[in-house]
Parts: structure tokens; C-alpha cells; sequence
């Protein structure tokens, strides 16, 4: 499916406002969206909204042999997918520039920065590790995925608890959720990403662009701060050349949001803790907003079950008997071996074909009639296997096809056909 | 099981009339969890809708109709494609199966005639799984195309029903209890006459456990539509 492409005047709107200092939706330029955080019921799933941009990121764990050069060290695995609720320009299973470029970001921001103790996750020297998973889906887009990306990620790493595992000498054991309480993965800082948009070959910046001013920015530059002020990675795209001052100007007004952001996050995790110690449900079904006329909850029904057990016997009664399927209007003679129902066979073709030859010889001339059966069903596994010759990449170098001597079937007798062959096979099998 | 039977009408007696294993169905047991749900909170789908029965949480978008690629389109219907991501990893053959189950109900009920050569996309997103995934992706489809404003001849809704160990008939099981049925069961059944539209089973039973279940599903559907036309109803209370 297409995205609709946007209008000149659309563009042309979009790009004055801006130089008016104007946005779309009244913020000013270095305003961001309305950010709300929430869990699902299992550790490691996280909601963000970013205005109207959501993403949910969930975090999984595995244990596995670690990579060769790093015995010691666990692996963190990030996968971004571009779901295709997201946007119609989303397709299904095609790794798009968008896609590579936003998981590219997300590694870097998150391992580059070693902001997970990976050492941490080792269990045993060598044979087996912790891999850390962390899936994020792109539930609607509405401009600056990667924003809400890195906070969704971030933050669901911090939710998330592992299994705990105890080693006795030689023995590792992986606790249950229920046997032992599960642990948090030792996280160091957390790094949040910041995306400016650059408009008019770098004349006027945006923070957090929306979905319309991010397809008629010029630029975008990502800064991927933590709020001790350390950047963790900077990437500029769009080719906009940027002078060193306005870099630095956005790197402070990073660090301010970065600040605010995390501070945010801080607070949805402790409220998160609260409401799960005190024995709360949590989770999804829990946030689904009750005052919006949209939404409506049901509690739990009984269903009625007086008359069913009647009902369900009745039809049984009435149903008629189940009519006796015929399998196939040739009725095989004892001793002659069939592969499925008359259809064409397409396994084992050249085991199949000797068996039924072994069978016919011994049945002899009793068997005229159904050897006429037969024939068919062989020159259509012959065409079949005509097909198959020509379009299989088998690796058996010849294929050698025997046929009784039947008046009908002269023409054929004894040719073997192999992938070279295949032509001049072709040419033998034309009745 | 006699002794199990909630009802003490005088119905009691014709129950155990023919032969065979007549399981009783203790009410108690069978009923349907909590159900919520939330249309239109995408913004960028024609359709969205979140449903959750219980625990189980799923998000469906629909957009259509829209434009079809050429090896895609169908002379005088709609393409309908449905995608459903799980929450970890890539879709599998089980997501490819589940698929095929909704996009069968979803093609028996759509007017797909009525948009030639456009492309209907269905996709939903598993947000927690605690049994009956399959009936919560029916519910929240028709949920999403009804929100998408798709012509449709009959609504439908899915009702999932297990057979523990005991025979006993559980309907819209959690997980747990999902583990340890011997049979489970997903319905999809019509608005109109309340037939079974789609049907798909795992496990053993009898014929008299599988027309049980059919005809519990077909009672337990008559909640979910009065729960769609609570919903509607309210989403159009202030305009109409």
C-alpha cells in the first residue's frame, strides 16, 4: 500500500508557518508532545505515546552460548519493527531504509553506549549467557519514531526482571518466576535520543517533528543523550551542512529534554513498582481509558447453559449418517500399491514407479484393465514428473525413468533424463 | 456429574436420555471474562480497535480501500490480507495459520464485491497473550472494520471454549487453563442466525462435546453483540 503523497501546497504551507515561527499543532520550537508511559502485565512490555505516535516495546531473555570473542559477556539483540498498522507506507517483511536506518540508531544508542552491564549477564564462562531481547513495535506514526523508540526501550529494560539462576559447583539452576523473585538487568545510565529537524538548508530547527513537518524537513539531526550530560551518539542525516554553535545549541537544549524525560520515566516505574506491590492489576487492560466514549468495559458474564446439552443432542440425532466417502472409483487389486487418491504423486516419484512396475510384472494379464488405470496415472506422474525434472534443483545427476512395454507407451521406453537433458527429455515425453 | 448440574428444573430428567456421555456444564465455570474495548485510537489506520477479554490484549488497524498491487488485485472483489505480528519475534507458521482463520470469517462477512480491485489490509498486533488469542483477533477485527465503516452483511465475534480433563466446558479459558484442556476449540459465529462461520480445533473430542460447545459459543455470542451494540452505542450517543 502507498502513503498519499503529499500536495505542493501542503508543502508550501507547512514550510511558511514555519518561518513564522508557527507549527501545526501550537508548540513552540523546542516543544515536545505530550509523553505518556505505561506497562503492560508482564515485566519488559512498555507503552509510550508521543502525541499521537505509540510504540510498545517488550523485552524477552534467553539463554544461549555466547559469541566466541566475548565468553564472558551477554548479548543484547534489538529489533525494530515497522508494523504496518503503523503507516500504509509500512510494508510487511521488507527491510525499508527507514527501517535499517532506525534499528541502526537504536543499537548504537543503546550498545555503543554500554549502558547494560553485560558482564553481568554471564552465567557460565563460555557456554551460556543471557541474550536480552528487546522487541519494539511501531504501533502508529506520527513523526519521530526514534524518540519514542529509545524511551520505549529504555524503559522497558529498566521494568524488566530476569530469572534468577543459582550455580552449585557444576550445576546451574534457572529459577521460576514463582520459586524466586526475578532480577533487574544492572543498568548504568539511560541514554534518550532527541531529534531536531532542519528546515530551509538549516535555518530553522524543530525539536520532535511531527509526521507533516518530517516529510518536508531538509535534516535531521539525532542526539542520544543520558542526563549526566554525556552524549552517547550523535548522527545527522539529510546532508544539511550544521555550523559547530548550532550543534552545540542542540545539544543543550538535549540535555534539558533529556532531563525532563528521564525524570519521567523515573516517576512511571516507581508508580509502576507501587501499584505491583500493593497487589494491583496492571498491565494494558487495566489502562484502557474509561471516560472516553470510544472505550467501554464489560465485566465477567455467566453464560447460560440450561438448554445446551438438549440442543447439542438434538443435532446430533438429526444429523444423518456420515455418508461413506468412495476414495476412488478404481478399486485397487490386491498386490498393487497406491499413493494417494488417483491424484498426481508427487513424492518418491522414481521409488513409486518401480514398485508399481514390481507389482504389475508379478500381477501379469489378470490385470489388463487396471493397467490402462494405471498408464493414466502414469503419464500424468510422467508429466508431472516431466515438470519435475525440468523445474527441480535436485542434486541427482540422472534420473533414469523406466517404463513397461505397453503398446501405448513405445514411444518412451527407457529414456533417462538428467538436468542437461531435460530438453531433448521434453521433446521424448510429447504424445 | 449429575450431581454438578446447577439447574434443579424438572429439565433435569430428559438431560440423560440418549446414551452416551452426557456432560453436564457447571455454570459456574463457564462464563466469559472481562471484556473491554476502545475504537479509533489510531490515528493513522482508517480502522483501529483495542479488545481485551480478561488479560488478553490485542490492537487491530484496518486500512481500505486503498490501492492494490496489480499481481495482488482481483477483478470484481476487494483483496483482503491480514497480518498479525506477535509480540516476540518474527510471525511463524502459527501466526500464518491464525491468519488464514480470520481472513476466512472476515471474507464470509465482508461486502468485498463492492470495492473491485482495492485492497482491504487487516492487521493486528498480540499486546499480552492469556488464552483465547484467537477469538480476542476475531472480536477486535470486526471491531476495527466496523470502526473502518467497511460494508459488512453480518457482524461476527469469536468464542473460545476448552474441554478440561474433567469434561467439563470452559469458555474464553486464560492460559493456564488453555494448558490443561484436553481440547480447545475457537468459533466464529454470525450476528444474523448465529451460525459457525469459522471453526478451529486442537485436541480430542466427541461429536456430542463438539455440538456442546458449538451451541454454548452460539449463547455466549448473544453477550459479545449486545457488548458491540453497548459500544456503538455509546460512541454515538452525542451525535445521534
Amino acid at each position: 500500500m502507498k502513503d498519499t503523497p503529499l500536495s505542493n501546497c501542503e508543502r508550501d504551507f507547512l514550510l511558511q508557518a514555519i518561518e513564522e515561527k508557527k507549527r501545526l499543532d501550537g508548540r513552540q520550537t523546542y516543544d515536545y508532545r505530550k509523553i505518556k508511559i505505561t506497562f503492560g502485565t508482564d515485566y519488559g512490555c512498555c507503552f509510550v505515546d508521543l502525541g499521537k505516535t505509540r510504540v510498545m516495546a517488550q523485552v524477552s531473555c534467553e539463554l544461549i552460548a555466547p559469541k566466541e570473542n566475548r565468553p564472558n559477556e551477554g548479548i543484547m539483540f534489538f529489533n525494530i519493527e515497522l508494523s504496518p498498522m503503523a503507516s500504509p507506507a509500512f510494508e510487511q517483511g521488507r527491510q525499508s531504509e527507514l527501517s535499517v536506518k532506525l534499528n541502526r540508531q537504536l543499537e548504537r544508542c543503546l550498545r555503543n553506549s554500554k549502558c547494560i552491564d553485560t558482564e553481568s549477564l554471564c552465567v557460565v564462562s563460555g557456554e551460556k549467557v543471557w541474550q536480552i531481547r528487546v522487541d519494539v513495535h511501531m504501533l502508529n506514526h506520527d513523526g519521530n519514531l526514534m524518540d519514542a523508540a529509545s524511551i520505549a526501550a529504555i524503559t522497558a529494560l529498566c521494568h524488566f526482571r530476569r530469572p534468577d539462576v543459582g550455580i552449585q559447583g557444576d550445576e546451574v539452576t534457572v529459577y521460576s518466576p514463582e520459586e524466586r523473585e526475578p532480577i533487574p538487568l544492572s543498568i548504568y545510565h539511560m541514554p534518550i535520543s532527541v531529534s531536531f529537524s532542519f528546515f530551509q538548508q538549516g535555518t530553522y530547527l524543530l525539536v520532535d517533528p511531527c509526521e507533516r513537518e518530517e516529510r518536508v524537513m531538509d535534516g535531521l539531526l539525532m542526539i542520544a543523550m543520558n542526563k549526566h550530560r554525556e552524549i552517547c551518539s550523535i548522527q545527522s542525516s539529510g546532508g544539511i551542512m550544521l555550523l559547530k554553535d548550532q550543534v552545540m545549541r542542540c545539544s543543550k537544549i538535549a540535555s534539558v529534554k533529556v532531563s525532563e524525560i528521564t525524570e519521567l520515566v523515573g516517576k512511571a516505574l516507581e508508580n509502576d513498582k507501587k501499584v505491583r506491590k500493593a497487589g494491583g492489576r496492571c498491565g494494558f487492560a487495566e489502562s484502557l481509558p474509561q471516560e472516553r466514549i470510544t472505550a467501554l468495559k464489560m465485566d465477567k458474564t455467566p453464560v447460560e447453559m440450561m438448554d445446551v446439552t438438549e440442543r447439542a443432542n438434538d443435532i446430533v440425532q438429526k444429523a444423518g449418517v456420515p455418508p461413506q466417502t468412495v476414495a476412488s472409483p478404481v478399486v485397487p487389486v490386491p498386490g498393487l500399491g497406491q499413493v494417494g487418491q488417483g491424484l498426481q504423486n508427487t513424492w518418491g516419484l522414481e521409488e513409486d514407479e518401480e514398485v508399481e512396475e514390481e507389482e504389475s510384472d508379478i500381477s501379469g494379464e489378470e490385470q489388463e484393465g487396471k493397467v490402462t488405470q494405471m498408464e493414466e496415472e502414469k503419464y500424468e506422474k510422467e508429466e508431472s514428473r516431466g515438470d519435475v525434472v525440468e523445474i527441480s534443483d535436485s542434486e541427482e545427476e540422472e534420473v533414469v525413468i523406466l517404463h513397461p512395454e505397453t503398446p501405448n507407451k513405445a514411444k518412451n521406453t527407457g529414456f533417462s533424463s538428467h538436468q542437461k537433458g531435460a530438453a531433448s527429455s521434453k521433446k521424448g515425453q510429447k504424445k | 456429574m449429575r450431581g454438578k448440574q446447577m439447574t434443579s428444573s424438572p429439565r433435569d430428567e430428559p438431560l440423560f436420555h440418549g446414551g452416551g456421555v452426557m456432560e453436564a456444564c457447571d455454570s459456574s465455570r463457564v462464563s466469559l471474562r472481562e471484556f473491554g474495548c476502545e475504537q479509533n485510537l489510531l490515528s493513522r489506520p482508517d480502522g483501529s480497535a483495542s479488545f481485551i477479554h480478561g488479560d488478553t490484549s490485542v490492537y487491530a488497524g484496518v486500512y481500505g480501500p486503498a490501492e492494490v498491487k496489480v499481481s495482488k488485485e482481483i477483478y470484481d472483489r476487494a483483496t483482503l490480507e491480514v497480518l498479525i505480528q506477535p509480540k516476540v519475534g518474527l510471525p511463524s507458521v502459527r501466526e500464518r495459520s491464525q491468519e488464514q482463520c480470520v481472513r476466512e470469517t472476515c471474507e464470509a462477512s465482508l461486502l468485498l464485491s463492492l470495492h473491485p480491485r482495492s485492497s482491504l489490509t487487516l492487521i493486528l498486533q498480540v499486546l499480552h497473550d492469556d488464552g483465547s488469542l484467537l477469538s480476542c483477533f476475531l472480536n477486535a477485527a470486526c471491531m476495527a472494520l466496523m470502526d473502518a465503516g467497511l460494508p459488512m452483511s453480518c457482524l461476527f465475534c469469536g468464542v473460545t471454549c476448552a474441554i478440561d480433563a474433567d469434561g467439563q466446558i470452559i469458555t474464553d479459558p486464560t492460559a493456564a487453563q488453555e494448558k490443561e484442556s484436553r481440547a480447545l476449540m475457537t468459533f466464529a459465529i454470525d450476528s444474523t442466525q448465529r451460525n459457525v462461520l469459522m471453526s478451529s480445533t486442537k485436541g480430542s473430542f466427541s461429536v456430542n462435546e463438539l455440538q456442546q460447545c458449538i451451541a454454548v459459543s452460539q449463547t455466549a455470542s448473544e453477550k459479545i453483540f449486545q457488548f458491540y451494540r453497548d459500544s456503538v452505542q455509546r460512541r454515538y450517543s452525542k451525535t445521534l
